[in-house]
């Protein structure tokens, strides 16, 4: 049984479809490796009736020659997104009861497609966190550990349950949403590939929103090919979400094995941070090295507004977080705690619903929106993200293809290690990543490479505007040379 | 720029979030460590750049004018932690 889960997405489309192994078959498999590995938390909720009955049915379209390109594949669903009569909560507790009676648009191309649903992963509050630490069903454990070690490890956030489960093959791939780098870091610090699209490319209708302008879906896969096949389904048109792109979807697979002979791969010299771990420095130097063996050309370039990125980012996303999160009042869904009069009702309802970190930012959201101080920080915050927006056009437009950068300044910390006293030291984990999401490009982060006490580290690749394919390609030389990184169970 | 008790306190009722008089030192500290981090953004020359609007430059979809969605009201109100007769319970507004 053991062996089903350690098959990658496309090993078991491909089984399913030469019937060597039946939906039901994979999809008990991974049910038993959910139940096992519980000490993960990374699961909130597990549907393993619904799995074997999506399953079953399957098997039922399998037989009569009918598979949709997801055909019996189990996956899990970050607690994100909506799923109709299953509970959904963002890992708030102002949500602890939200039964959605209606599913995310993403989620219902999985079904279509034929996809499986294992259940739904932990994440940081409201998406706000770069350890899972911030959920309100506690912390994930990674799955990885220090050499000779046990502490426990992070699995970075907020996609933590999503990152966790995939490395602990607890599912075939799951969904997961970058905002400030959401998809990317938890991929990096597990050793899974993870990709954020083009903003625009999937729809976020039905994806709890936390910034809707830089919100954005995406999958976490064992393999690069595996996030192209799941991006395929997850992506496309919506008339639901008017930020949602009319625009075909491609064969994202096609891309894998394509030559990137000739592409142009920008190496930024503002992503060399000072005090950089010698480790990030090596792998990033191998990525190039391998790179050009394929055949690509490096150049140097500039992105000079790249430190400006996340302090901007701590303005735009807080203030857009305020604004999304007044929806949580106690009046319309999740939690209501009476008070004396409607405002008490709502102050008690939203001090008690909300955790600490995202508290922290619907209040600096607050500030930095109201009168006499919109315009020296959100509106300068807008005008700095159309500079950094600017630094990659310049490259693109002199025939940059994509460029290549480390995901995280470090591989995954122990749990309570950060953030403590001053949150800003959590926030620099996404220094790497934030700027991707500011310009609205797709970004994709590959296994490349171990730190001297065997944890995995990501490099990052940065595409132009809906050229996920390039990404792709490129990913898979990075992921052919480096291998995959398997976390040993401990668990 | 820094903000002082007041000012937490004046943020924590325009954001309709309760905080307790022994929280107002603690969530100060944290409020400027923010706006500390972000005071790096006074250096940007911004003069006659365009703050960004739409990070992907594309036109407002239009759609028919016309009913697509509705009677549902038992869907919308099933989460809802006080209903009556098709309507959301709140407490007293207008006396």
């Amino acid at each position: 049984m053991t062996e089903l889960t350690s098959l990658t997405l496309a090993e078991a489309r491909d089984r399913l479809r030469k019937k060597d192994i039946s939906a039901v078959e994979l999809t008990s498999a991974h049910v038993a490796a959910v139940e096992k590995a519980r000490a993960l938390n990374a699961y909130v909720l597990e549907t393993p009736e619904q799995a074997v009955a999506m399953a079953k049915a399957s098997d039922a379209r399998l037989a009569k020659g009918e598979a949709g390109p997801l055909e019996g594949i189990p996956l899990a669903i970050k607690d994100l997104f909506a799923t109709k009569g299953v509970r959904t909560t963002a890992c708030s507790h102002i949500l602890d009861n939200f039964v959605p009676t209606y599913e995310s648009t993403i989620t219902a191309q999985l079904w279509r497609d034929g996809a499986v649903m294992l259940g739904k992963t932990n994440n940081d509050e409201f998406a706000m966190g770069s350890s899972n630490e911030t959920s309100s069903f506690g912390t994930v454990q990674s799955p990885w550990r220090r050499e000779g070690s046990n502490t426990p490890l992070v699995p970075g956030g907020s996609s933590g349950g999503s990152a966790a489960a995939v490395a602990a093959q607890l599912c075939l791939g799951a969904t997961a949403t970058d905002t400030g780098g959401s998809i990317r870091q938890p991929a990096a610090f597990t050793g899974t590939v993870g990709i954020k699209p083009t903003y625009g490319r999937c729809s976020r209708w039905g994806v709890v929103a936390f910034a809707s302008s830089l919100d954005q879906a995406g999958p976490i896969a064992k393999t690069v090919r595996d996030a192209a096949i799941m991006l395929r389904s997850m992506a496309g048109p919506d008339a639901k979400d008017t930020t949602c792109v009319d625009r075909p979807v491609p064969d994202f697979e096609a891309a894998i094995g394509k030559s990137v002979k000739g592409l142009r791969i920008g190496i930024p010299k503002e992503y060399r941070l000072d005090g950089m771990p010698a480790e990030i420095e090596k792998i990033w130097q191998q990525g190039c090295d391998w790179l050009k063996s394929a055949g690509a050309e490096l150049v140097d370039v500039s992105l000079p507004h790249t430190k400006y990125a996340l302090p901007a980012y701590y303005i735009v996303a807080p203030a857009e977080a305020s604004s999304n999160l007044a929806r949580y009042d106690g009046v319309r869904y999740g939690l209501r705690v009476p008070g004396r009069d409607i405002t008490d009702m709502y102050e008690k309802t939203r001090a008690e619903g909300f955790g600490a970190e995202v508290r922290r930012r619907v209040m600096i959201g607050t500030y930095v929106l109201s009168a006499g101080y919109y315009d020296a920080y959100y509106l300068r915050a807008q005008q700095v993200r159309t500079l950094i927006k600017r630094d990659f056009e310049q490259c693109f437009a002199v025939g940059v293809h994509a460029m290549l950068t480390p995901a995280t300044p470090s591989a995954a910390f122990g749990i309570g290690e950060k953030g403590g006293a001053d949150p800003v030291e959590m926030y620099l984990n996404d220094v790497f990543t934030v700027t991707v999401n500011m310009a609205g490009l797709p970004g994709i982060a590959v296994p490349a490479g171990s730190d001297g006490q065997g944890l995995p580290l990501g490099l990052q690749l940065i595409g132009r505007p809906f050229d996920e394919e390039t990404l792709f390609s490129l990913g898979e030389v990075i992921e052919r040379e480096a291998g995959r990184f398997v976390a040993k169970p401990w668990w | 720029m820094s903000v002082d008790a007041d000012t937490v306190r004046r943020i924590a009722r325009l954001a309709r979030i309760a905080v307790a008089e022994d929280e107002v030192e603690h969530l100060k500290g944290e409020l400027n460590a923010m706006l500390a981090f972000v005071e790096q953004l006074q250096e940007v020359d911004v003069a006659g750049v365009e703050p960004m609007t739409s990070v992907t430059p594309m036109a407002m979809k239009m759609r028919k004018d016309e009913v697509t969605d509705g009677g549902n009201a038992e869907a919308v109100l099933a989460n809802a932690p006080q209903s009556e007769d098709g309507f959301y319970l709140v407490p007293k507004v207008i006396e």
